[in-house]
């Protein structure tokens, strides 16, 4: 039992730290001083540093889809229908999950081992009695370009997800290109597509903040560096599937 | 820029020599159970210097913390400048922190940028100094530390002992009026060292800076209390044994179980019969 209330209790503590952190964000973002250049810097880091693991996935995600989706339609004879299983499920849910997931792992790990090495080498100290405040400094910039940036590379995944689906059709089911075409923009209602923006900008949001939260909160030296890169991919992507499920549902109700 | 404020007038003010600027009254502080300071009070004056000898974990650098306001006190008071810094808001801190320069213990340099923009940092990001008067100032700071040629370096490509320097470069660019030094000689060769403490001297009765040492390294302490520097009529710098005003200006202060166990000059340092005392400087 005191175990049990231990853990909670550290569980709530981190909670209020996390909300203290996204109100210094709010206050960021608001009021100057800014440091562009670190904006600048992070947009590129995130953004085009990102793109090849994003081009990657979305491509052999939207090509094993197809695959799939045809087998599947074979049962029914359907096989010219494949366009319309791809698009909706691509902008949906494939595109904004699996580029979140993989911005968790690359974006996020990045992150918290970076500050946390700040962290435990007294860097954000200095920061600190040079003058400038570590979130304006750091964390602003990180995390408008997780906002920015995340939903971006879910469109070019999106894209490229279908672009990979239209290859596999053409080539390996048979299936003309112009129904292929057809079937995709058919199913795809604007719902589906505000629906695929909408979701990425929160995923974007907590990837990277929950990354600066772990990574500036880093104690316990090289060991915690460890620790803390590890916890920021596992809660990033845990909160990236929690509120994927959290968003659609309520996008369901708000937009359908 | 906006009206300065009382707090920035307060800080602002050019204090006389023997004037308080950093002032402790009975200090407390834990890490949770674990209690770090009990009871500690001291005073720095104006142009003078503190050294805070003591064994490892007796909370030097915490100290040192608690004078930036990196760390908040659970109990006491803490003046730095006149200003009451364990109750004002980050923000107000940063105005203090304008007046104050720390070197770090393990130097704590910025790895991502260069030893220009490390020197230079407060003047690059946080101040409207043209870029030409910074990049001079960061060339002249560089050229007393003798590192002018690893200006584009990395830190990672600097030995311990150059980090350092430049760690005491970046804490003197910005001409603050105080400087602590946490362990600035630790791990370094004699003759560094002496550069280093050289330096300290200078600042300290060139420039009229207040300092803080904290050190293990005895020598390096003694040097520091028993040397001054003076100009002379050629203009060079000069380094030679202190007058007996300028010993009295440097106290040492030792820290044990959380208390200020001697405060005292270098020679009552060296006449004390504490065994404590005698073993730690033997
Ligand atoms: N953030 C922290 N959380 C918990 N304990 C801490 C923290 N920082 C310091 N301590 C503890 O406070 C004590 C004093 O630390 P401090 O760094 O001030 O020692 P020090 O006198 O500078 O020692 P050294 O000479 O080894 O540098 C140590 O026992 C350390 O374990
Ligand atoms: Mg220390």
């Amino acid at each position: 039992m005191p175990l049990l209330t231990g853990w909670a209790k550290k569980g709530l503590f981190e909670v209020q730290e996390y909300v203290k952190l996204c109100g210094a964000l709010g206050r960021g973002v608001t009021s100057r001083p800014f440091y562009f250049r670190d904006i600048v810097e992070q947009f590129d880091a995130i953004g085009v540093g990102s793109l090849t693991v994003v081009l990657l996935t979305g491509g052999f995600t939207g090509a094993v889809l197809a695959l799939q989706s045809g087998m599947t339609l074979d049962q029914f004879g359907a096989r010219s229908v494949v366009g319309r299983l791809i698009s909706a499920s691509m902008v949906k849910e494939l595109g904004p999950v699996l580029t979140a997931l993989m911005v968790a792992g690359r974006v996020g790990s990045g992150i918290a081992a970076e500050l946390g090495s700040m962290a435990v080498t007294d860097q954000l100290n200095a920061l600190r009695a040079l003058g400038t405040d570590p979130v304006r400094k750091l964390a602003v910039p990180r995390v408008l370009a997780g906002l920015v940036m995340v939903p971006v590379l879910t469109v070019i995944s999106d894209f490229i997800g279908i672009l990979g689906a239209w290859i596999v059709t053409v080539t390996q089911l048979r299936v003309a290109s112009s129904v292929f075409w057809n079937s995709i923009v058919d199913a795809l209602f604007i719902q589906d597509i505000w629906m695929g923006l909408i979701k990425p900008v929160f995923f974007g949001f907590a990837i990277v903040s929950i990354a600066c939260h772990v990574g500036m909160r880093t104690t316990g030296g090289t060991q915690g560096v460890g620790q803390s890169t590890t916890y920021a991919v596992v809660a990033g992507s845990v909160a990236v599937l929690v509120l994927n499920f959290v968003i659609t549902k309520l996008l369901i109700t708000l937009l359908y | 820029m906006s009206t300065p404020t009382p707090l920035e007038d307060r800080l602002s003010r050019v204090k006389a020599p023997g004037e308080p600027v950093v002032v402790f009254e009975r200090v407390f502080l834990a890490f949770g159970d674990n209690v770090i300071l009990k009871d500690v009070s001291f005073q720095l004056l104006s142009g003078s210097t503190k050294i805070f000898l003591g064994a490892s974990g007796a909370g030097k650098s915490t100290i040192l913390k608690l004078i930036l306001g990196l760390l908040k006190p659970q109990a006491g008071k803490i003046w730095v400048n006149g200003a009451r810094t364990d109750q004002l808001s980050e923000r107000d801190l940063m105005k203090v922190r304008d007046d104050l320069g720390m070197v770090f213990q393990e130097g704590a340099l910025f790895d991502s940028l260069t030893v220009r923009e490390n020197v230079g940092y407060k003047l690059y990001e946080e101040s409207d100094t043209p870029l030409e008067e910074v990049h001079a100032r960061v060339r002249e700071v560089l050229g007393w530390v003798e590192l002018d040629e690893h200006i584009d370096k990395m830190p990672s490509q600097l030995s311990g002992g150059q980090r350092r320097r430049v760690a005491i470069a970046r804490a003197m660019t910005f001409s603050p009026r105080i400087i602590l030094y946490d362990e600035p000689t630790t791990g370094l060769d004699p003759i560094t060292s002496i550069t280093i403490d050289d330096e300290i001297i200078k600042l300290r009765d060139i420039e009229g800076v207040s300092s803080i040492v904290v050190t293990h390294q005895l020598r390096d302490a003694f040097w520091v209390a028993e040397k001054m520097a003076v100009r002379r009529q050629d203009g060079q710098v000069e380094i030679v044994p202190a007058s007996p005003e300028k010993l009295a200006q440097t106290q040492f202060v030792m820290l044990r179980d959380g208390d200020v166990a001697f405060e005292g000059t270098a020679s009552d340092l060296r006449a004390s019969t504490d065994p404590y005392l005698q073993l730690f400087q033997s």
